[in-house]
Order: C-alpha cells, then sequence, then structure tokens
C-alpha cells in the first residue's frame, strides 16, 4: 500500500477541532461553495421530510410508540444486549464488547489480522468515524476503502463528514467533478465529468473491483435486534450489501443503544427513521444479518463480527442527558438547524453535528473540549420538534451550559455580564434608575435616525445590524406617572376624565 | 388594587425587559387592548423574567429572579406578557427551574397556568374577534420561536390581524425558521446570528409587504436592524401596535429621529 | 472482561443490580409475543386494494412491473424486457428450484447460468419471497437457492413474484418467516433478509437523486397473478 496515497483517514483528523468553532464558523460563511450547498438543503431535505410525515397520518403515533420502546430499551439495556449477544452467537455470529474506543479498534485489527486482511470495504458507520478507525487502519498498513459515495467523496478529498446522513453535503457538484479528475485520472479516467448520473457511473465502476478483492468489510448498524441477534442497515445505494456480502468477514461495528427488542419494534422505527432522515417511504435497501453464512449457502461472508462499542454511552444511562441515547441518527434535527444551516458540519469540528451533535459530543469528548456546542444555538426548537423519538434537545443544550457554568467553564466577561444583569434585575428601584440613565443614552447616541450603526460593546450585534434605538423613558417610568397624573385628576376632577 | 367585584378581572402585565427599556409603547398598546378585551391592567414593579441567566447556565440566578417574579405576580387572576419567549419563560420554564423544590414548585406551577401571550390571551382566553384597529397597507408576519413552539402561538395573532380594516396580510416563505435573535446568542456568535438573519429578512422583502410584525421585540429589534443595515424600507412593529391602533404614536422600529424615517400620515 | 465492565456500568447507571428472574421472564414475553405495534391503514385494506397499492408503490420508486397471468410464461417475459431494453441476453439464475424448473429452455436467444453473482454479470433473475404493498418492497432471503449477490451486484435485475405472495404490511412478512422457518427446528432468521424498494440510487451529489449508485440500474418485477380471483 502506497503510504502518501493513503493518509485520507489522518488528513481528516486536522478537521476535528471543536475549541475553533468561531473560526471555522468565520471560514464557513465566507465559503461561496459550502454556501451553495447548504441551500440546498431548505429547498430539498426539508420539504421532502414534510412531505413524507404529510403523508402518513400514522406518523406521529408510530413515532410515539418508538419513543416508548427507546425508553424501555434503555432502562433494561443491560438485558436486551445480553439477549442480542445470546442470539447472535447461537447463529454463529461473535459479539466483542468495547469499552472505549481503543478497544473497538483494536477488536477489528485483530479480525484483520487474522486473515491478513490488505484492504477493508467500508459502509458508512458513524461509530466507525468516532473512533476514527479510517486513521489507524492506514497506520497499521490496512486500506480501508469507502464505499458509500458521500463517504468515498470526502475520503478523496481527506476530509470528515459534515452530516451524518449526507456526509459530502457540503460539496458542489463542481468540486467532485474536480475530486474525481484529480484521483481518477491515474486510472485511466481523463475526461472531466460534469453531471451527476456519469459521476456516479463513474464511481459504481472504479469501486466495483475494490468491492471484490476486500478481504473484510465493515458496515454501521442502524438497529441491533434481541429477538434474532441481527444487525440492520438503511442505504440506498447498495454499497452496504456489497461490502458485508462479498469478502469473507463481515464486521460490524456499532453503539450500545442500537438495540430494540422484536422484528416488530425494529419495524416501527424502520417506518420512521427514512422519512425522518431523506423524506422516503423506505430506504432503497434495508437489510437484516444475521451471523455469517449458513451451510448451503452459496455467498456471504463466512465470519459475522458485531463490535459493541461502549466510548461513554454508559455513563449517560441515567444522567441528564439520558435521553439523547433515544437518537436513532436520522439527522433531521440537522437539517433544520439554523446554526447548522449556516455553517456546515465542519464548523463543529467533531463527528456528530448539528443539533444531536452538540449534545452527544459533550457525552463522548468532555464539556471543556466541546464548550461552543451547546452555545451555538438560538435553543429555537426546531430540532425537539422534528426529533422522531422526541428528545428534549433544547433542555439538554441548556443543561450542558448549567455544567459549563457551574465548573466556571463560562466565559469570564459572559459572567460578569450575567452577574451585573443579574444584580441590577433583582433591586426594581436599582434596575429602574440604571435602565433610566442607559435608555436615554442610548436614545440620545441614535437621536438622528433612530438607530445606531456602531456600539462598541456590542461589536457581535453592530457589525451585522442596526441597533434601534430606544423610546428613551421606560415603560414603567410613563406608567407611574400616567398612573399619578390620573390620580390627581380624578381628585381634583372627581368623575370621569 | 381595584376593587374585587366578581366582574373584575385583574391582569398582571409584565412588560418584558426589552418593551420596559426600548420600547415602551409596546407596553401601552398591550395595556389597551388588555383594558378593551375586558381585563383591568396593573404593572407591579419588575425588571426581568430571568431567562438570560437561564439560557446560560446559571440556574442560582435564574431562580431568584424567577422567585421575586412569583411573588410580585402571584395574586393576579392572570399574568399577560407580549412575548412568547417571556411568556415561555415564566409558563414552560419557571416549574421546570422550580422541579425540586416542592414550595415554589407549586407557585411557579400556579402561576405558569395563568400566565398568557398576548395575542393568545386575547384569542384564547378572552376570545376578543373584533377590533378597532385602521392599517392601510400589507403586513407579514414572524412566528417567534419560544411562542409557536413553547405556547403554541401562530393562529392567534393571525386572526386578530384579519380583524384590522384595511390590512391585509401575506404569508412569507419559512414563517417558522428562527430569526438568529436567540438572546445573548446574537451578541456571542453575531457572524452566525447576522447570517441567518439575513435569511429572515430575504424571505420579508420577498413578500412585498411594507410591514413586518411578531409578537417579540427580541426578533423585532434583530430583524428590524438588519433590513435597516440592508437599506430596506420594510418598516416593523409590534403586532400590538397595530391592533390596537397606536402606530401613530411611535415611528416604527429603527425609525424615527431627528434625520430619519416616519410614517407620513404621522411621524413621531 | 468489558463485557462484565460494560453490563457492570449500565447497572450502576441505572442505579439497579441485575434485573430479577421474574424481571427477565416478563422482557421475555415481550420477546416472544412479538407484538405488532401500530400498522398503518396503508398497509391493509381489501385484497384488490393492497395490489393496487403494490402496483402504485413500486412504480413510484422507478420499478416496472408486467403482469403475467401464469407462471410459465415468465421466461419468455423476461427475454422480452431484455429484447425491449437493448440488454445482453446472458443472464444469471438464481438456482432456486422453482424459478429454474419455469421452461427457460423455450427461450432460446437467452443464455443462462446458475449460482452467485460474478463481476461481470450484467443480469439476475431472481425469486422473491414477498412483496409489501406498504411501500412497494420486495424482500429477498439469502439461501441456497437464492444467493444475496444476485440482489446487488448486477446492473439489471427481475425479480419473479406472484400475487399471492404480496402482503399489505411488513409484520406479515415477519409471520410468514417465522413459519417458514418453523420447520419443527425453532425459528432461525437466514444469513440475509434484504428488503428492497426500488434500484439503487443516492443523492450524494448536489442533492439529486441519481439510480445505480452501487447496486442494481434497474429493477424490473414479473408479476405473476396466482391467485386466479373471479371477476
Amino acid at each position: 500500500m502506497a503510504k502518501a496515497a493513503k493518509v485520507a483517514g489522518s488528513r481528516a483528523m486536522e478537521f476535528m477541532k471543536p475549541g475553533a468553532f468561531k473560526d471555522n464558523a468565520r471560514n464557513a460563511l465566507a465559503d461561496d461553495n459550502l454556501r451553495s450547498a447548504m441551500a440546498m438543503l431548505n429547498a430539498g431535505m426539508i420539504p421532502n421530510r414534510q412531505g413524507a410525515v404529510d403523508r402518513l397520518p400514522e406518523f406521529n403515533l408510530l413515532s410515539q410508540r418508538g419513543r416508548e420502546l427507546k425508553d424501555h430499551v434503555l432502562g433494561h439495556l443491560d438485558y436486551y444486549l445480553e439477549r442480542f449477544e445470546r442470539n447472535c452467537k447461537a447463529a454463529g455470529g461473535q459479539v466483542h464488547w468495547c469499552s472505549t474506543a481503543e478497544d473497538a479498534r483494536q477488536a477489528v485489527l485483530k479480525i484483520c489480522r487474522s486473515v491478513d486482511a490488505k484492504s477493508v470495504t467500508k459502509g458508512k458507520s458513524m461509530v466507525a468515524e468516532e473512533i476514527h478507525l479510517n486513521q489507524f487502519l492506514e497506520q497499521h498498513e490496512i486500506e480501508p476503502v469507502e464505499t458509500d459515495l458521500g463517504e468515498y467523496i470526502i475520503q478523496l478529498a481527506e476530509e470528515p463528514p459534515s452530516h451524518i446522513i449526507g456526509p459530502a453535503i457540503h460539496k458542489t457538484k463542481d468540486q467532485v467533478s474536480d475530486l474525481f479528475l484529480k484521483h481518477h485520472a491515474k486510472l485511466g479516467r481523463t475526461e472531466r465529468q460534469t453531471e451527476p448520473p456519469a459521476l456516479v457511473n463513474e464511481a459504481r465502476e472504479i469501486l466495483r473491483k475494490k468491492y471484490f478483492d476486500a478481504d473484510v468489510g465493515i458496515t454501521g448498524a442502524n438497529y441491533l435486534i434481541a429477538e434474532t441477534g441481527s444487525s440492520i442497515i438503511v442505504t440506498n445505494e447498495g454499497n452496504g450489501d456489497l461490502t458485508q456480502t462479498l469478502p469473507k468477514i463481515h464486521i460490524v461495528i456499532t453503539s450500545l443503544e442500537k438495540v430494540v427488542p422484536t422484528l416488530e419494534d425494529a419495524t416501527t422505527f424502520l417506518r420512521i427513521l427514512a422519512r425522518s432522515a431523506t423524506g422516503q417511504d423506505f430506504s432503497a435497501y434495508t437489510t437484516i444479518s444475521t451471523g455469517p453464512r449458513r451451510d448451503g449457502d452459496v455467498d456471504g461472508p463466512e465470519e459475522y463480527h458485531v463490535i459493541l462499542l461502549d466510548n461513554g454511552r454508559s455513563a449517560m444511562l441515567g444522567s441528564e442527558v439520558h435521553d439523547m441515547l433515544r437518537c436513532i441518527k436520522c439527522g433531521a434535527c440537522i437539517n433544520h438547524c439554523p446554526v447548522y444551516q449556516s455553517v456546515g458540519g465542519h464548523t463543529y469540528g467533531t463527528v456528530y453535528v448539528g443539533p444531536m451533535g452538540a449534545v452527544l459530543s459533550p457525552a463522548l469528548l468532555g464539556v471543556a473540549e466541546t464548550k461552543h456546542l451547546p452555545c451555538a444555538s438560538t435553543l429555537c426548537g426546531r430540532c425537539e420538534e422534528v426529533c422522531p423519538v422526541s428528545i428534549p434537545l433544547p433542555k439538554l443544550l441548556r443543561q450542558w451550559r448549567a455544567r459549563a457554568f457551574e465548573a466556571g467553564d463560562t466565559p469570564q466577561l459572559e459572567r460578569w455580564g450575567l452577574s451585573i444583569w443579574a444584580f441590577f434585575a433583582r433591586r426594581p428601584w436599582l434596575y429602574g434608575i440604571g435602565a433610566r440613565l442607559a435608555m436615554r443614552g442610548l436614545a440620545w447616541l441614535g437621536r438622528e435616525r433612530g438607530r445606531l450603526r456602531k456600539l462598541w460593546f456590542a461589536g457581535g450585534w453592530t457589525d451585522g445590524r442596526d441597533l434601534p434605538a430606544p423610546e428613551g423613558r421606560t415603560f414603567q417610568e410613563r406608567w407611574r406617572q400616567q398612573q399619578q397624573q390620573q390620580q390627581r385628576q380624578e381628585q381634583h376632577g372627581g368623575g370621569a376624565v | 388594587m381595584a376593587n374585587q367585584s366578581s366582574k373584575t378581572i385583574n391582569v398582571g402585565l409584565f412588560a418584558t425587559c426589552l418593551v420596559d427599556l426600548f420600547r415602551p409603547t409596546v407596553g401601552f398598546a398591550a395595556a389597551r387592548l388588555i383594558e378593551d378585551a375586558g381585563g383591568t391592567v396593573h404593572v407591579p414593579e419588575q425588571t426581568c423574567c430571568g431567562q438570560p441567566a437561564y439560557n446560560s447556565g446559571d440556574n442560582r440566578n435564574a431562580r431568584a429572579i424567577a422567585r421575586s417574579v412569583i411573588e410580585s405576580f402571584k395574586n393576579f387572576d392572570y399574568v399577560v406578557v407580549p412575548s412568547g419567549s417571556c411568556g415561555g419563560m415564566i409558563a414552560t420554564h419557571y416549574p421546570e427551574l422550580f422541579s425540586d423544590d416542592p414550595e415554589w414548585g407549586g407557585q411557579a406551577r400556579a402561576l405558569a397556568a395563568k400566565t398568557f401571550e398576548l395575542t393568545a390571551f386575547m384569542a384564547d382566553v378572552m376570545k376578543t374577534t373584533t377590533s378597532r384597529a385602521v392599517y392601510d397597507g400589507t403586513a407579514t408576519y414572524h412566528d417567534a420561536c419560544a411562542g409557536l413552539r413553547e405556547l403554541g402561538v401562530r393562529d392567534q395573532p393571525r386572526e386578530l390581524l384579519a380583524a384590522v380594516e384595511n390590512l391585509d396580510v401575506v404569508e412569507m416563505a419559512e414563517t417558522e425558521a428562527c430569526c438568529g435573535f436567540g438572546g445573548t446568542f446574537c451578541v456571542k456568535y453575531g457572524e452566525i446570528s447576522t447570517d441567518i438573519v439575513s435569511r429572515k429578512t430575504a424571505n420579508v422583502v420577498r413578500t412585498g409587504a411594507d410591514l413586518l410584525l411578531a409578537g417579540d421585540l427580541g426578533c423585532l429589534l434583530n430583524i428590524a436592524g438588519r433590513l435597516k443595515r440592508e437599506g430596506s424600507s420594510v418598516q416593523v412593529r409590534h403586532v400590538a401596535e397595530v391592533l390596537a391602533g397606536m402606530t401613530d404614536d411611535v415611528p416604527a422600529i429603527g425609525e424615527g429621529g431627528e434625520n430619519g424615517e416616519s410614517r407620513e400620515s404621522g411621524g413621531v | 472482561m468489558s463485557r462484565d465492565a460494560i453490563l457492570g456500568a449500565i447497572r450502576q447507571s441505572l442505579g439497579r443490580p441485575e434485573l430479577s428472574t421474574d424481571a427477565k421472564r416478563g422482557l421475555n414475553e415481550h420477546i416472544t409475543k412479538h407484538r405488532a405495534n401500530v400498522i398503518p391503514a396503508r398497509a391493509k385494506g381489501a385484497r384488490a386494494d393492497l395490489l393496487q397499492r403494490f402496483q402504485e408503490m413500486v412504480e413510484a420508486v422507478s420499478c416496472t412491473v408486467e403482469h403475467v397471468s401464469d407462471e410459465a410464461a415468465v421466461p419468455g417475459a423476461v427475454a422480452e424486457y431484455l429484447r425491449a431494453n437493448n440488454l445482453p441476453t446472458q443472464l444469471t439464475l438464481a438456482p432456486d428450484a422453482w424459478l429454474s424448473g419455469l421452461d427457460w429452455d423455450s427461450q432460446s436467444l437467452l443464455e443462462s447460468k446458475s449460482g452467485p453473482a460474478g463481476i461481470d454479470d450484467v443480469v439476475s433473475v431472481t425469486p422473491a419471497f414477498a412483496g409489501v404493498a406498504e411501500t412497494g418492497t420486495l424482500v429477498a432471503l439469502s439461501g441456497a437457492g437464492h444467493p444475496t449477490t444476485l440482489n446487488f451486484v448486477p446492473d439489471y435485475h427481475v425479480v419473479a413474484l406472484k400475487t399471492s405472495q404480496v402482503v399489505g404490511a411488513y409484520e406479515e412478512v415477519w409471520d410468514r418467516l417465522r413459519q417458514a422457518n418453523e420447520q419443527g427446528h425453532g425459528f432461525a432468521m437466514p444469513r440475509t433478509v434484504n428488503m428492497i424498494t426500488g434500484p439503487s440510487r443516492t443523492a450524494d451529489i448536489a442533492l439529486t437523486i441519481e439510480l445505480g449508485a452501487h447496486g442494481p440500474r434497474s429493477l424490473h418485477i414479473v408479476l405473476i397473478d396466482d391467485e386466479k380471483a373471479p371477476g
């Protein structure tokens, strides 16, 4: 394996700096390619979801049931995981319990080494991204081949995913054309394709042989079924199926909270997943995999391994952010988030982005490292509104903010500002005096046009907007005066005014 | 306090700090509307609902402020707020703040049960459907997030506006999309906030309306500030100003001043 | 090691020890009863309505459907489909006894082989386990007679489906699957259950939907009316 060429996973790691949120945001806002790509979110994914939801009268009922099921499973997670393991093994599968990301990486490596794997095809897996598997495999001279078209594109671009459903959503069509030309020319594709059908076809043809050559295929799992010991993947391209069927070994890498009790319960979730994620009634390929090939099968893997990753989930159970474990990774919250629409996924510097990422990432990476994520939100609540399992995302974001505040992680200037405001707010008399002074001052500053173009301490506002000037006197001031006048008139005039 | 006759409906007006500080006319408009609907308006001494502290994770100060609001407003029949976000703070978050406190929890829930956003109070509680207001023009309405999602305020302002003579209301695209204000967010993440509000102003301008209305002054200051920076002639007012027929009392938000624009028929 | 650590951590977070035998029995019942949850109205209805819905749904996801009145007509229908679309006449047949037992020899222009898919296969013809009217979904099981690769590798996939295999809701498929597998040995899943709704597609490039990403570019259904309802 040519070392220089196979560093995409490592290069992508350079993006993973959640502390750089503000700088990332600034760059994102100036990135015209990104902005035109993001504009398509509003045009496409949002109305698509609404259409799918509108077409299914039972959607809310299903959503409610999904929420109940998740709550039930979380309350009995140990039971369902043990049950899953038992049935998975009964079908000939192997289960690997991994407390940390490193445990999971080592487990994957061991399996790959057992067949002297040189290349590994991969279906899209956010948990695999979470443990930075590609970088690790590259370091161990095993070539990871991303097969999901979006993941393939970002692998060529040496970037991490910017969305959990559409990893390359930040790329314009032209950028994809350039990437393909750059990387496929050496494979004989010297003509720059510009239209999506041709681009898709080129990727299809190039990846075909890779599927057959791979020694190991790695997928994620949208769900695990306790009843049957199965894993489910929900895809559209068919890449996940080629990945898990052709190689000798199929590895499923997933996290603890994915298990559901029965086929029927999984079906409930399947009815709300694609509709929430892409606006489809059902994805093109929903596949339930159980164990390795059976006696008599003429294709299929010889080994089936399920990597069960904890990496912080067991600690989330019973905590303030327990509800986040209900997440079915549909991405609806991400699509509808005004902040995400403005700055895109790379700004977050984490694998999980948007509202769900802002709640999950502090649990996985720590509050201090991810301090901007819960704060960079207007708490508009659109995310909670579209969440198919009713996760109270704004409440959870506030909880992280409270945690940071108690730990003293809130920026000093903000703490002082809040303390000063609270000091006055608890002393109405002082507040009134301060308010009257400040508002007269601001009104005077804005007296020419009724607004200010610049306010020295509020650059965050006035850099992009004018600040309307206050009327001058406060409401309470005028109200009291009006009350006093009325009383005086009643005393002197007597009767109606 | 006024006579406790069986017919008197005592309403505590929680003006909100933004109305109190920036645009008192909205408070007077709210008072007039409540009186027209049959309520007797009281304005106890007040400062803030505590939301800045609450949203920043400073629950201690948020509770302290909340306790004084609960104390000041507990004896009214209703508490009416010309803002979905402050109204939501009292009506949905006060009970959460005191969920572990048996004494204050009960009081918070009691206050929450009788606290309403202004247009919801008029339409749902007092069932006011008529209006004495007249406004020549076309308006579009922005649904403020908290009012919409925490308090279910959406149809009420539109019903009330429909009763205003000569006024046409056109809907903008994405009326339910956030305007980017978000309290401290607009200052802390100002550039992102500016980008979000620009999407909103684009939708506003695309309607061709000459007036933008909403029920939250935070949103209105934000959107008006951006419209003015963009050089737009669209005027911005709180919905109460139109409903109460008080648009001549004060220039539109961000307008007026010695050299500023104002409505032809009125002015300052 | 990690297994105990994780289970222990879960129990600690939930504030309780391992569940009692009684509690486990209750949970086991949920599993063994495997009750259906909400089934949408669109998955129910009179037989004719369901078949109509199945047709509408598969067409809405870009499948093509041809109706034949008898299974004997399947090879001819496949040959005609390939001809009409200018497709090669080499096809890979699933080794399924019923499917391969049809009169393929009658179609002299067709060259067929049997088995799992090879990398250069262009056309595959397979049976299915069921069709689901709710979303126009075909259900295919892995097995000696119906290798999974035939559903994904070739460019053009033809499925021979009987109307008696069409059900309303996915839950009915699970019922059939449990019966089919019971055979006195207890329910056992096959290696793969594929739920296929239209041909392969992606929207990963500029959010434009394109067919034929990695799986088949097109999916053609030859639907055999074996229910022969009167009227």
